[in-house]
């Protein structure tokens, strides 16, 4: 095994103190928003009681999925000894802490009464899959710190593997306990799936992959290091194979619910009636998050440009968030079935398709979670050795993983 | 009890204050039909029987729930809090039409109950579901779990609550069954009003009790149960749907 | 001893924030305002109030939320409706009961997040 050098990043030019400033700008526009938001109530949102969850949650499951499937490249290089990712899986495991933590901000700062975060932590129902996700989000901060010092810590070297194994386990059932949120959700018709939980895990990896790569690209250019190219297109690939499990998944989910009868009208609504979402679902989610990256990264014109895997990856971000967005909004603007067969309306708009509109607070809010996120890798790879002071091709033995 | 609550004092003065509540409460009330001191039992459920043929085009339940319980909205149907509202139905197929008051089912099995990650979403013992707020975090995971769209959040500051239902920004509320009134023996106000007002469609009652008249109704005509296909024994049957 | 050991320290702990107010801090912070319109006595004496009324509470609450226990003698509703001030019917406010010794303390109440701090008006017939 060739040593690897890492070194933390200068953090002195301009453009790091530039970034930082923006970031926290961004910060602060999501606490301002938290605040607007508890001090007014959420009528201040678009959100509603027929739109209960809305932008603040796409981008916390976003992030949350994200953040678990960031540590892919950790877990590739550790559980399944590719020697390649090695050198990687610091700022897999530094991006995947980070990203978390811009969720969780969101998802808390959401709640009705963020005071009472206290009481989340010392009442439990153990029935309810949020109760459990707390405890996996909590421990999936200590799992991957636990790993980070096994690599950070030249003594603890030698429990790297089983470390990265619990942490790989470990976000499986983080991410199979987020998708559960929704597949546990027996009344509503475009949840209640067993799907879910691995329709998110395949979604983790590639919106997770989609953003490392983007980081990596960003930390290492402007920071100056060698990015080899070899190590780049075989991340760009295995992004692509990560893109197209989601369309197979996503592909499966709706085929079942289309010969399902009582789903049709669902589908209908999902896939072709339902107005911005079926927009969103075929143009910024298939096309622009499935089709384009598969294309870019798969063509022999562009698959060796990096311009196009960066492309890729921020087109898998952008249908990520509309995957998410048509899951988790789309998912509740279509009225709930209460009385089958039957037509029915009330001053509650029952049997209405819901409206819903994202409001500046919420989107503000979930920026700020993206921020948070962002400003805590960039601190991080300032403060400890996360990232190589090189990631050039060539290493003798790199090349066979 | 008085010496014994001395002699608690003496060991830690905040066990005494927790402790000596029990003993020191049974002095003060008498009992009365179920009296303040004696708690919700598994004995009874709670339920009602709403018959839609009887059910008129009014709004009596509707009113007089918002009114007993202190719900006011500021006409934004969709972030008001709706305890209770009426349905209107039409068949797809024969254009038959009907209405119906529709609110908290008080499941046996609530789905609301399961997914509250506090437990602050839970079913008394009498079967009545209900919230509390003191361990209510806001998250709505019980409004996105509700078959029947029953649960409101709060979306704006309340002010001028009734003393006996506290509500507020930022927690989750819906039909109580009014426990206040069912606690005192009466029956809910919706129910009041509807045989006031009403149609008289509406019965409360308690669902064990084969004297009672909800009991009885229940057993010499079909009656359904919204969702029936989620299996989760709702303590509210409706007739003629 | 332990009897008196703790009835001491209960005084002092009850004493201390009145005295030391009385000769440092008279100019800074606003004293509260203890001022009981209706007479008799309360659940329990003066310092024990003072010190655990908040566990009285908390208990009384899970028995009434959970159980359906409503035993009057530890409700905030009964609480409210001895405190409540005369002028205003409210614990809450500049001289409120609660609100003016609560912002002495710097402790924030929740309760009337939900509850309402009003004395429920009297009506004639009504059986509490």
């Amino acid at each position: 095994m060739a040593s690897v050098q890492y070194r933390e990043i200068e953090g002195r030019s301009v453009g790091f103190y530039g970034l930082l400033s923006g970031l926290a700008l961004v910060i602060a526009g999501g606490l301002a928003a938290a605040w607007a938001m508890e001090h007014h109530g959420h009528v201040i949102t678009g959100m509603s009681n027929r739109i209960v969850w809305g932008t603040p949650h796409v981008f916390a499951v976003f992030l949350i999925v994200a953040a678990s499937g960031a540590l892919n490249v950790a877990s590739v290089a550790s559980v399944f000894g590719r020697e390649l990712y090695k050198p990687l899986s610091r700022l897999s495991g530094l991006l995947a802490v980070a990203l978390l933590a811009g969720g969780l901000a969101v998802l808390v700062l959401d709640l009705g009464r963020p005071d009472r975060l206290i009481v989340a932590m010392t009442h439990y129902n153990f029935k309810s899959i949020f109760a459990w996700n707390i405890f996996l989000y909590t421990g999936f901060f200590a799992v991957v710190a636990l790993y980070l010092w096994t690599q950070l810590e030249r003594r603890m070297n030698g429990y790297t593997r089983p470390a990265g194994m619990l942490a790989f386990l470990w976000r499986l059932v983080l991410t199979t306990g987020t998708g559960s949120i929704f597949g546990f959700l027996v009344a509503r018709q475009p949840y209640d799936s067993a799907l879910l939980a691995p329709l998110f895990i395949v979604m983790s990896f590639s919106f997770g992959m989609a953003v490392f790569l983007l980081v990596l690209m960003a930390a290492c250019h402007w920071s100056g290091r060698v990015l080899g190219d070899a190590l780049l297109e075989r991340l760009g690939r295995l992004l692509g194979v990560f893109v197209a499990a989601v369309l197979y998944f996503v592909a499966v989910h709706h085929l079942t619910n289309l010969y399902i009868a009582r789903q049709t009208d669902l589908e209908r609504f999902l896939l072709w009636d339902g107005g911005i979402y079926p927009l969103l679902f075929w143009v910024v989610q298939i096309l622009i998050g499935g089709v384009v990256p598969l294309v870019l990264l798969f063509s022999g014109r562009t698959s060796r440009a990096r311009g196009a895997l960066a492309a890729a990856a921020a087109c898998v971000v952008a249908g990520g968030f509309a995957q998410v967005y048509v899951i988790i909004i789309g998912g509740q603007a279509y009225p709930q079935l209460i009385f089958p067969g039957k037509e029915m309306s009330s001053s509650f708009l029952d049997g209405v398709v819901a409206g819903y509109v994202p409001s500046l607070p919420e989107v503000a809010l979930g920026l700020g979670g993206v921020g948070l996120a962002l400003a805590l890798t960039v601190l991080g790879l300032k403060v400890l050795p996360f990232l190589p002071r090189s990631l050039a091709d060539g290493k003798p033995d790199s090349a066979t993983a | 009890m008085k010496p014994e609550r001395r002699r608690f004092l003496g060991w830690t003065a905040a066990a005494a204050a927790a402790a000596t509540l029990g003993p020191g409460l049974r002095l003060v009330e008498l009992a009365l039909a179920r009296s303040p001191e004696e708690a919700a039992s598994t004995l009874q459920r709670w339920g009602l029987l709403i018959d839609t043929a009887s059910c008129s085009d009014c709004d009596a339940c509707v009113t007089a729930c918002h009114e007993e319980n202190g719900v006011r909205g500021h006409n934004r149907p969709l972030t008001d809090a709706q305890w209770i509202r009426k349905v209107s139905l039409r068949d797809r197929r024969t254009g038959f039409a009907q209405t119906l008051p529709l609110m908290c089912q008080h499941c046996e099995h609530p789905p609301c109950v399961d997914v509250c990650p506090t437990g602050a979403s839970f079913r008394r013992a009498d079967g009545i579901v209900l919230v509390d707020k003191h361990t209510c975090i806001g998250c709505r995971y019980c409004v996105m779990a509700c078959p029947f769209g029953a649960r409101s959040f709060v979306h704006e500051p309340v002010s001028g609550q009734k003393p006996d239902v506290p509500r507020g920004k930022g927690t989750v509320e819906s039909c109580t069954l009014c426990v206040h009134r069912v606690d005192r023996g009466e029956t809910p106000a919706c129910v009041e009003a509807c045989n006031r007002d009403g149609g008289a469609a509406m019965v409360f009652g308690d669902l064990n009790d084969a004297a009672g008249e909800l009991h009885r109704r229940l057993r010499t005509a079909p009656s359904t149960q919204l969702r029936a296909d989620l299996a989760l024994n709702t303590g509210v049957r409706y007739q003629g749907l | 001893m332990a009897r008196i050991a703790a009835a001491i320290l209960a005084a002092s702990l009850a004493a201390a924030p009145l005295a030391d107010a009385g000769e440092k801090r008279a100019g800074r912070v606003a004293l509260p305002v203890v001022k009981i319109t209706k007479g008799g006595d309360c659940v329990a004496p003066t310092d024990e109030m003072r010190r655990n009324h908040m566990e009285m509470l908390l208990h009384q609450r899970d028995r009434t939320m959970r159980q359906g226990l409503r035993e009057k003698r530890f409700s905030l509703k009964n609480c409210v409706e001895c405190h409540a001030s005369r002028d205003t019917g409210s614990v809450l406010g500049k001289e409120g009961f609660c609100s003016s010794c609560h912002a002495y303390a710097s402790v924030k109440i929740d309760c009337f997040e939900c509850h309402t701090p009003m004395r429920q008006v009297p009506t004639a017939g009504a059986p509490r």
